[in-house]
Formats: structure tokens, C-alpha cells, sequence
């Protein structure tokens, strides 16, 4: 594509890859997202081109390989256009049947639709599946139209539109304001307003500024990050670009995880391709305004998703963050003015342009505007990514688009915040999810994970992960967090163990206190939150831990005895061939005992033991009943007695 | 540079721009506790017993004095039932490593710290960064860093720069607030043992290498 040197030629541009495109040609779009490659969406890839090659299609039909549609559940996910046709968990051997059946013969292929789990009612196209139905995917939702290398597609939905406008109609001032009156608040973690913190940048003293895009997603089960950046990178640029002419800043930044290889390849591949289009560099659409991009590996720090430990590891310098004041905006990266912001609030950016702040503040709550892109993970349904308004409850998030609980379990709690969040029970399932409301129930947005628990997760070992997370990934600057943190889950490990002391409650309070207000940064600060919101609203399994030895979840293997219940017990020997350690003493017609002093808790007996017996159990904090004589084991058959 | 007024426990104090709460303390005879500040250093803010309360725009939040920078109209506590609470559970955490270390003994009896509420982790080290830090700044050598982090963050001497700079040196040592001998110790345990895939680069490239490192004890 020749350079662009105008706004008018960005739409001649626009106008020229859109006249070349039949809407009603047939366009396959094949879901190659992480989660999707992990599923071989490859393989389904290469066999499209050869079915496709094969049936003398090649030509005919556009196949077109975008990021991540965010249903990760039932994935490999493919999408035939014009009549948005979806097929869930595709596999290579399916490809020949679509293209002949759907493709040719305009027929489903059933078995590869959407089924409602609980009503069993099938969902074709992709509009009408309940996960994405119940959606407002403003951002998110350009990734299952474009591929991700293809600026061309970019275009063609109307990308670089607001950049166009930025610089053509709009003084920085301006652009500032638009992005005030947004009040699109920094969707990292904090939800600080960006437009205060870009006003800041631009107001302090200095002619060299940067922009940042922190893409150093870190908290466990999260990746609206990593999404954006492979599926639709050029948002972000677009986004970052605006920001840059806003601020003043000629140079930026993308730090962005090793581990994440595909965004890597994806936002170096369209930084190349926007420098060929003149839409990075100098004299940026014939503005005068000049910018360039670095991409920036970080070697997986997870404290470096703080701004200034980001900054400091930037600088080449060990990620420690440093104390605020001086904020970023004054003096950040090489002590220069420096705004930074989180991946997803740099793609909100094009959005809030293009639709205007009005537009933008007619979706969300009193405080929250916009949109939220959540990953939802853990015991649900349909897990995935999932956009939508600030200000709907966390109930129709796990259940009207995640679907619910599975195998029949019941809901506990929704950890939100990442691991320096809190859970929220079932008791505040209606509340509205927005910053405020998230922080007020001692919680908070975080960058936007959402784990879902069901009965079955101890509450106490839950705080212990993410307490073991933290104490691992901390930087060691500053006691609170350091040595907190680790006496905090020393305490918590001693309880998940049956060794809770009386007092133990009383001390994690304490040095909850200590962390979360002495501690140098916010990871250190909000370390405590996963024990403070458990004990806010799971005390009662944390005294059952210590007084009564119990885990009333019958989760931490300490507290808990596999035990089978004689007079459930029909000898079928499934648990007896199962047990991995040998600690199933038991035979033919002879009841199964359990022996504890060889048990390692694996579960495989009560997995193994028919529905229909259940006669394995599990018990925690009551003395296990001595097994029978050996006399009184053996089962007489009533057929055998005949 | 202009005067900023605030205040601090209840009475007022002018400084200059730029400096911090814990320099604006001192000026008037307020003492806070600190242990890993040193005059000559860089504000590191590790140790956080320095943690003061300060109401700001109308918030209250806990900061570290030998880092915050002075503010109009700021009001500062020095000493608030919080603070102590949060100083004696820091000097408790850090007793657990050092548990002998006389600064650490005398800010423990002043603020009512049980050396044995915590597990004995016998590492010597409290992390507050004085030798590193001197050696860095002051010394301008880098003998010894931090490896690692989070719990397992050590103090490591360089062996390369340490057998050069070292046994003239030895400024560190006096520093620490735990034993002295905790640097003598790491010291040695770099020179006497170096890892053994980490040899100089001298040594490696030539076996007629003039330099020190093959003759250190």
C-alpha cells in the first residue's frame, strides 16, 4: 500500500479497500487466538486452504485468520459471512464437511452449533449464543472481524478514522478535553481518569515526553491484554498515536510480556506495517507530527505491571517501583514526563474520538463510563473474554453470559482485582460492577479478572494462593511487603494444614494493617485484600480451620479423610483397582476399607465409586468410625442365597 | 526554590521546596525512626519505620518520611496508635532475621517489639540496602548488589569487582545496622568461594592472566 499523506487520502484509501471488497463474497473467519492455537486452530487452518484449494475455491472464498473471539471455551471457533454461520470447537476432520455442506449446500452441520447446555436449545449463528448475545463489544469486538497483520482490514472497518480526525480538526487541547469529558478511567487497575493524568503530562515542564502502553498482564487467568494486542493491535497504535499528539510526545513505548509471543509478533508486525503507510513516523498524515513506536520485552516481573517499576525496567534497571512524588506525569521515563497507560484504555481511545465523549458517556454508571472487558475464568460455564457495560451485575456476568455453574456445583464467590482483589458472595451477586462499587465492597476492578469458586473452593487455601503469588512475586524493597507478605502466608498455610492457632485471625489482621498502609507500592498495598475480603465474608471457614480442624469445602488434604460407608459399600471394587497408593483394603463380595495411615487424598476412590452407590465420602473434622470386623465385610448376594 | 509551610505534630514549620518530611522533622527537633537512611545516600524508603501519617487533600494516608516531599499545608503525625502499631510489627519482622542487632533491640524497647513473636529466619540481613547503596553511590564501585527478590533477595558481592575493590575498603561494614559481620560474611563467601562457571573473563581467555583473581585466599 502507497504511503498516506492526507486525512483525504486515508479515505480515498478507505474508500479504494472497500470498493475491491463483495460484501457477499464468501469469508471464512477462523478464530487464532493463544487459546484457539492451544486448541490447533492451525491444523484447521491448513485444512481449510486444502479443501478450499481442492474444491476450486481458492478464489472464490476469503479465509481470514483474526485474534481471539473471546468464547476460549469452545474453541477452535469459525464463522462463515455473510450469514455469520458459527461453528464451535472446529476440528480439521470437520473442515471438508462444512465447506461441502455449509459453504456449498447452505446447510448446518448440527453437531458443530451451539448447544445451551441447560436448555438445550441450539443457537446458528453467532449473534444469538447467549455468551456473546448478552455482550456490548465495543472494543473487543473489531477482533473477529480483522486479521490482526492486515492493516488493510483495519482500514476497512474504519480504523484510523479518529486518528484522521485528531489531527486534521482537533488542537491537543482539545483532544485532552474530549477524553476528560469521556471520563474514561484507566481500565490497569487503578481507574484513575486518563484524561487528568494526559492533562498532567502535557502540562509539565520538559519538550521530551513519553507514552507508555503497559501490556505487562499479569494477574493469574487474565489476558483482555493479550487479546487486544494479538487480534486487534492496531487499535492500541491508533489509540497511542492520539494520545502521543495530545500529550506532546514524539516517542513511545509498548512494554509488553515475553511471554506473550504472538502479541510480540503482532504488534511488531503492524508497527511495520503502519510506518509503510506513513500512519507512524515523520509527518504523520501531513500533519507535522512526527512519532515513533518501540516495542519493549519485559522479562516477567510481575511487579512490573507497576507504572514506575514498568519505567524503572524500561530504563534497563532492576524492576523495583519507586515512591509517588514525583507521579510518572512529571518525571517518568529518563526522569522525562512520561503517560502511561493500560493496554485496553489505550484501545478505548479511537472509540471515545470517533463516537465522541457524549456518546461514550451514555453507556455505564454515575462514575464508570464505557465498557469492561473481563476474563472470566474458573468453575463457570462459558469461560472467556467477555465486554460489557460498567454497571451490570456480577450475577448476569456468571450466569447470563457465563452460563453458570457447572456439573450441578453451587456458586461461592467471584474474585475480582487479580490477586491484589477480593471475592464477593453470592450475597452481592446484584451488585452493579464498576470501580466504585468494586472498591466499596473491598474488592476492586483490577485489570479485570474474574474467577468464578464454587462450594467446593476452601476459602482460606484460596488466600493462600494468591498470597503465595504476591510473596513470590514481590520485589523484596520494602518489609511490609516483603516480610508481611510472607508471614501472612505462613499463617494461612499453617491454618490450610489443621495448625491454626487461636490468635492466627487476630495476627493476619494485624499485618494486614501493616502492608496495606506502610507498604512502598500498590502490590505491597493491596497484598492483604485477598485475606481481608475472605475474612470479610468467609470468617466462619477460617475459624472452622482453627477450632474445629474442619475445612468445610472438604478441599485442604490435610483436614480431610476419605472414608466409605459400610452400608453403602457393594464391593464392585472400582475404587479398590483405582487407588493409585494401595490404601484400599477390600476384594470381591467384601466391603472396601479405607486405609488412612497409606491414603494421599488423590480422590480417585470417590471419583472412581459409582453414583449409585456413593458410598465414598469425604469427611473433615469429625473422628473417621472404625471400619468393621473383618467378620461383618463380606456381602451376601440375595441371588446367592436362592 | 520557595518556602513550604506545614505541619507537623501540631507545630509549624517553613523549609525549602524539594525537601522531605523526615528533613523537615529533624529541623525542628521532631526525631522519627529510620534505619535504612543514611545522610549521604539517596532516600530508599525500605525499612518504612519511618512511616508517618499525613492528611493531603483531604486524604490520610501512611507515607514514608525520609521520602515524601513536603507539601503546602501538609499536617503530619509522627506518632499516632497506628504508627506504633505498624513500627512494631515492622521491627518484629526484621528481629526474625537479626534478632542480636542492637539498632533494631533499641527501637524494639521503645516501641514495646517482641524479638520472639516470629519465627527466628536467622539471615542476618534486613534488606535496608546501606551497602549497596554506599557502594554504588558514594564508592561509585558496585561490589555487591541484590540477587533475587521478594523473600529470597540477598546481598551478593561481585567476585570481579570485590577482590579489586574491596580490601582497601571495607566502608560497608560499619554501615550495617545488623553486625557488621553480616557483609564481612558475604564478602568472604564470594571471594573465597567464586562460582566456579563465573570466572573472569581475563582468566577464562588466558592462563598467564596477570590479573588478582586466581591469587585471592
Amino acid at each position: 500500500m502507497p504511503r498516506i499523506n492526507s486525512t483525504a487520502e486515508l479515505e480515498t484509501v478507505r474508500t479504494d479497500i472497500l470498493s475491491t471488497r463483495d460484501p457477499n463474497k464468501p469469508c471464512i473467519t477462523l478464530c487464532s487466538g493463544s487459546a484457539c492455537q492451544a486448541t490447533h486452530c492451525k491444523k484447521v487452518a491448513a485444512a481449510l486452504e486444502l479443501e478450499l484449494e481442492k474444491q476450486g475455491l481458492t478464489d472464490k472464498v476469503h479465509v481470514r485468520k483474526t485474534g481471539c473471539h473471546g468464547f476460549c471455551e469452545k474453541g477452535p471457533i469459525l464463522v462463515l459471512y455473510p450469514e455469520g454461520i458459527c461453528y464451535l470447537q472446529v476440528k480439521a476432520e470437520d473442515v471438508p464437511e462444512i465447506i461441502s455442506e455449509t459453504l456449498i449446500g447452505k446447510k448446518i452441520v448440527e453437531r458443530l452449533v451451539y448447544v445451551d447446555p441447560t436448555t438445550g436449545e441450539k443457537a446458528v449463528h453467532e449473534h444469538d449464543i447467549p455468551f456473546y448475545k448478552n455482550q456490548e463489544r465495543l472494543v473487543l469486538g473489531l477482533n473477529t472481524k480483522i486479521d490482526p497483520k492486515s492493516i488493510e482490514d483495519y482500514l476497512a472497518v474504519g480504523g484510523y478514522q479518529a486518528l484522521g480526525k485528531v489531527l486534521s480538526s482537533m488542537a491537543p487541547e482539545q483532544v485532552i478535553n474530549e477524553v476528560k469529558a469521556a471520563s474514561l478511567r484507566g481500565r490497569g487497575g487503578g481507574g484513575f481518569p486518563a484524561g487528568i493524568k494526559w492533562e498532567a503530562a502535557r502540562n509539565a515542564p520538559g519538550e521530551t515526553k513519553y507514552v507508555i502502553v503497559n501490556c505487562d498482564e499479569g494477574d493469574p487467568g487474565a489476558y483482555m491484554d493479550r487479546s487486544l494486542m494479538e487480534g486487534n493491535p492496531f487499535c492500541v497504535l491508533e489509540g497511542l498515536l492520539i494520545g502521543a499528539y495530545a500529550i506532546g510526545a514524539h516517542e513511545g513505548y509498548i512494554y509488553v510480556r515475553q511471554e506473550y509471543p504472538l502479541a510480540v509478533e503482532n504488534v511488531t508486525s503492524a508497527i511495520r506495517r503502519a510506518e509503510e503507510c506513513g500512519l507512524l513516523g515523520k509527518n504523520i498524515l501531513g500533519s507535522g507530527f512526527d512519532f515513533i513506536i518501540k516495542v519493549h520485552q519485559g522479562a516477567g516481573a510481575f511487579v512490573c505491571g507497576e507504572e514506575t517499576a514498568l519505567i524503572r525496567s524500561l530504563e534497563g534497571k532492576v524492576g523495583e517501583p519507586k515512591a509517588r512524588p514525583p507521579y510518572p506525569a512529571v518525571r517518568g521515563l529518563w526522569d522525562k514526563p512520561t503517560n502511561i497507560n493500560n493496554v485496553e484504555t489505550w484501545a478505548n481511545i479511537p472509540l471515545v474520538i470517533n463516537k465522541g465523549a457524549a456518546a461514550f458517556t451514555s453507556i455505564g454508571t454515575e462514575g464508570s463510563k464505557g465498557t469492561k472487558i473481563f476474563s472470566l475464568v474458573g468453575k463457570v460455564n462459558n469461560t472467556g473474554l467477555v465486554e460489557v457495560p460498567m454497571g451490570v451485575t456480577l450475577r448476569d456476568i456468571v450466569y447470563k453470559i457465563g452460563g453458570g455453574i457447572p456439573d450441578g456445583k453451587k456458586f461461592k464467590a467471584v474474585q475480582t482485582g487479580g490477586p491484589a482483589g477480593g471475592c464477593m458472595p453470592e450475597s452481592l451477586l446484584d451488585m452493579a460492577v464498576d470501580f466504585d462499587q468494586l472498591t466499596k465492597a473491598g474488592s476492586m476492578m483490577g485489570s479485570g479478572g474474574m474467577i468464578v469458586l464454587d462450594e467446593e473452593t476452601c476459602m482460606v487455601d484460596f488466600a493462600r494462593y494468591f498470597l503465595g503469588f504476591l510473596a513470590d512475586e514481590s520485589c523484596g524493597k520494602c518489609v511490609p511487603c516483603r516480610e508481611g507478605v510472607k508471614q501472612m502466608l505462613t499463617i494461612l498455610t499453617r491454618i490450610t494444614k489443621g495448625k491454626g492457632k487461636e490468635g492466627d485471625i487476630e495476627l493476619l489482621e494485624e499485618l494486614a494493617e501493616v502492608a496495606g498502609s506502610s507498604a512502598l507500592c500498590a502490590l505491597g498495598k493491596g497484598a492483604p485484600n485477598p485475606v481481608l475480603s475472605t475474612l470479610r465474608h468467609f470468617r466462619d471457614e477460617y475459624e472452622a480451620h482453627i477450632n474445629q480442624g474442619k475445612c468445610p469445602s472438604y478441599s485442604c488434604k490435610d483436614l480431610i479423610s476419605y472414608y466409605i460407608d459400610p452400608d453403602k459399600c457393594q464391593a464392585c471394587t472400582s475404587c479398590f483397582r483405582k487407588c493409585p497408593a494401595e490404601a484400599i483394603e477390600g476384594g470381591k463380595n467384601l466391603i472396601h476399607v479405607v486405609i488412612q495411615d497409606k491414603c494421599t487424598k488423590c480422590g480417585s476412590c470417590l471419583e472412581a465409586c459409582p453414583v449409585k452407590f456413593g458410598a465414598v465420602k469425604k469427611l473433615s473434622g469429625e473422628p473417621i468410625p472404625s471400619p468393621l470386623p473383618q467378620e461383618a465385610r463380606t456381602i451376601v448376594r440375595k441371588s446367592k442365597q436362592s | 526554590m520557595s518556602d513550604i509551610l506545614l505541619q507537623i505534630d501540631g507545630r509549624e514549620v517553613t523549609v525549602r521546596e524539594g525537601a522531605t518530611i523526615l528533613e523537615a522533622a529533624q529541623s525542628m527537633g521532631i526525631s522519627i525512626p529510620t534505619l535504612c537512611h543514611h545522610e549521604k545516600l539517596e532516600p530508599y524508603g525500605g525499612c518504612r519505620v519511618c512511616s508517618v501519617e499525613v492528611d493531603s487533600r483531604g486524604r490520610t494516608s501512611v507515607v514514608a518520611a525520609c521520602l515524601h516531599p513536603v507539601e503546602q499545608d501538609l499536617v503530619v503525625r509522627t506518632r499516632t496508635k497506628k504508627l506504633e502499631r505498624i513500627r512494631k510489627s515492622l521491627l518484629e519482622m526484621m528481629l526474625a532475621h537479626a534478632p542480636d542487632s542492637e539498632a533494631l533491640q533499641e527501637l524494639a524497647q521503645e516501641y514495646g517489639a517482641d524479638k520472639a513473636r516470629f519465627e527466628k529466619d536467622a539471615s542476618f540481613c534486613i534488606h535496608c540496602g546501606l551497602c549497596v547503596r554506599y557502594c554504588a553511590e558514594v564508592k561509585k564501585k558496585n561490589a555487591l548488589g541484590f540477587i533475587d527478590r521478594g523473600a529470597r533477595k540477598e546481598i551478593c558481592f561481585i567476585p570481579e569487582i570485590a577482590s579489586r575493590e574491596c580490601w582497601d575498603c571495607k566502608e560497608c561494614f560499619p554501615l550495617c545496622p545488623t553486625s557488621a559481620l553480616q557483609a564481612a560474611f558475604v564478602l568472604s563467601k564470594a571471594l573465597i568461594a567464586p562460582p566456579e562457571d563465573e570466572k573472569p573473563a581475563c582468566c577464562a581467555s588466558s592462563s598467564s592472566c596477570a590479573c588478582s583473581h586466581g591469587t585471592l585466599p
